[in-house]
């Protein structure tokens, strides 16, 4: 990797950790530890189900939450203040500095999950009080997991290339939950004919499909994932994230800084 | 050489919701400053002096024109590592120490591992700010970002640097060691470009100034020769004691003689002291008219353009094509090539 795109990364980080994101582990755990005292009282044979099941949507929701807030002002913020001025006056080129920032995030991301991905080990640990070899499954399921968050971090960083910060969230959560029913809305493509047949078939395939990356129901009955699917999956995230940063480079090499 | 050469720059901004329509923020700009110079931008706000820079440093795109840096397209990466740039009111990432902040800038303009931290702690002593080096820039004064924002500019030790109002937010002291720092890049043989509307520091610091109005490029010069143009005019400063001679009247008239207001003389009273102000060619006669009087002359020296005139001049919107003060010296210095396209007047 280009070392000045490594430095905008690092800092990117450094700045989103002491700005507190990391502070939403602390409802995570609050949230994950009272599920899994509560599970461990009520349920009976189910407790596995439901931790996993509430667990890594409790991961999904808080790092989708945290990439389209932190996405929407990564370039925003830095024009709003300024900061960006003194970036740019150096040799650095504006799609490195939007790389940089798209790294900065979707690093930051991979550890906060790291640590809600203990919680959920942790919470499993408790109720089961072992582990067993299906709870390997939860480790793909978290690695879909973090397929989305680059994904949505790459389109709050295209969206707010453009737009403005209110609008960019706007955007991207509702691109993250029409995503989310993306094989519902291929279904539908499917049985309709004529033009509104051909508007949802390209609606259905441009819209991210986040539905492909949501495992947590399956890996919560201890079902397998295909390799295949990860192997797609892995494709589908990546390039599906690269056209939204190019989109996002391409817009943002025109755009004058006032 | 020529450290920066700006080729009828230009840039317009669209407006308006339904019917966009063109609004000028900076008019055709040709203007060449000399390696090792210390230029003033000087212009009230909005004037165009912002985004003359913003051109410079490739944040906006010019609508026309173009300029080369240190003999590089301003476009080129390669005159970014040679040049420092301090925008207004600067503004950093909050979460950041300084020792951090310039430790990130350095690495972003490719200052070598190798001996980077010292050159940090080196630059964090020139600006004063050594003691603070590891709080975060959130609790830092307005002043304090300010020096670290000079450092910044001057880390990686640029050629060319570029400054906009980098005295705004200083209190006197902090004013002081700006001007002193300016002083040493100049004596580093750096060429300093420094946008501001503060006159005074202008001509305490500048080779030459440049002054921008509403976008448009009124005239430039050397400062020099601007503050030494005489207006025709000479001022008398005389000591007129309690026992003034014949010719008083009542207030100021007690302490100045009748005849030499009769010369045309514009005098102040301060005290026991008067100043008054002439024309040049009654210089013998006002100096006759103290030795009658037995008055004792403190000082005689000619009346000089300053600055502030000659920027208070070229706002004028009626001067602002023929000025006659300055132009033909500008035009010797400058060349025809110093005008906007429009052929406004040096």
């Amino acid at each position: 990797m280009n070392s000045r795109i490594g430095y905008i990364a690092f800092n990117t980080f450094r700045e989103a950790v002491r700005d507190r994101v990391l502070y939403n582990l602390i409802a995570f755990a609050v949230l994950i530890s009272g599920a899994a005292i509560l599970v461990g009282e009520i349920s009976i044979d189910i407790e596995r189900l439901v931790v996993v099941n509430l667990g890594l949507t409790a991961v999904s929701m808080f790092g989708v939450v945290i990439a389209i807030f932190i996405g929407i002002g990564l370039v925003s913020k830095e024009i709003d203040k300024r900061t960006l001025y003194t970036v740019l006056s150096r040799p650095v080129r504006r799609w490195e500095f939007v790389v940089g920032k798209f790294f900065g995030l979707t690093g930051t991301l991979v550890v906060n999950t790291f640590f809600m991905a203990l919680g959920v080990f942790l919470a499993l640990l408790y109720v089961a009080h072992k582990f067993d070899k299906m709870d390997v499954w939860v480790l793909v399921a978290l690695y879909f997991i973090v397929l989305q968050f680059l994904i949505v971090c790459a389109l709050a960083l295209f969206f707010s290339s453009f737009s403005t910060p209110l609008m960019s969230a706007v955007f991207t959560f509702a691109l993250f939950i029409i995503g989310s029913l993306a094989e519902d809305l291929r279904g539908f493509a499917r049985i309709t004919h004529g033009a509104g047949g051909w508007l949802a078939t390209a609606i259905a395939y441009l819209v991210p499909n986040f539905s492909a990356l949501n495992v947590i129901s399956q890996v919560a009955h201890g079902d397998p994932i295909a390799g295949r699917l990860i192997l797609y999956n892995s494709l589908y995230a990546v390039l599906y994230s690269a056209m939204a940063i190019s989109g996002a480079v391409l817009i943002f090499q025109r755009r004058n800084l006032k | 050489m020529a450290a920066i050469e700006i080729l009828d720059l230009e840039k317009s901004y669209l407006v308006g919701f339904w019917r966009k329509r063109p609004k000028p923020a900076l008019r055709p700009l040709r203007l060449t400053i000399e390696e090792g110079e210390v230029f003033g931008f000087l212009g009230p706000n909005g004037a165009g002096k912002t985004t003359t820079l913003k051109l410079l440093m490739g944040l906006v795109f010019p609508t026309a024109g173009t300029a080369r840096l240190l003999g590089f397209a301003m476009d080129d990466s390669r005159v970014k590592s040679q040049i420092g740039f301090l925008p207004e009111q600067p503004y950093f990432y909050d979460h950041l120490s300084a020792r951090e902040l310039l430790n990130y800038y350095g690495q972003l303009s490719g200052v070598p591992a190798k001996g980077r931290t010292a050159k940090v702690e080196r630059m964090l002593a020139r600006v004063g700010l050594s003691d603070s080096a590891g709080v975060q820039l959130r609790k830092f004064s307005k002043g304090m970002l300010q020096r670290v924002g000079l450092a910044q500019a001057i880390l990686h030790e640029p050629k060319l640097v570029f400054l906009d109002e980098p005295m705004s937010g200083l209190d006197p002291m902090g004013r002081r060691e700006v001007r002193d720092l300016i002083q040493q890049l100049r004596s580093e043989g750096k060429t300093v470009f420094f946008s501001t509307h503060i006159l005074s520091d202008a001509e305490a610091l500048c080779d030459r100034v440049g002054v921008i109005h509403q976008g448009e490029l009124r005239g430039v010069g050397a400062v020099a020769e601007l503050t030494s143009g005489k207006q025709g005019k000479i001022e008398i400063v005389f000591y007129a004691g309690p026992g003034l001679g014949q010719g008083q009247g009542q207030g100021q008239g007690q302490r100045v003689p009748a005849a030499l207001i009769s010369l045309g003389a514009e005098a102040r009273v301060s005290g026991n002291m008067v100043n008054a102000i002439l024309p040049e060619e009654q210089q013998e006669a006002a100096l006759d008219v103290l030795r009658r009087e037995r008055l004792k002359l403190i000082s005689l020296t000619p009346v000089r353009s300053s600055l502030e005139e000659y920027y208070i001049a070229k706002l004028r919107p009626s001067e602002s094509h023929t000025e006659p003060g300055h132009k033909d010296e500008s035009r010797k210095e400058e060349g025809p090539r110093e005008e906007s396209r429009r052929g406004v007047g040096v």
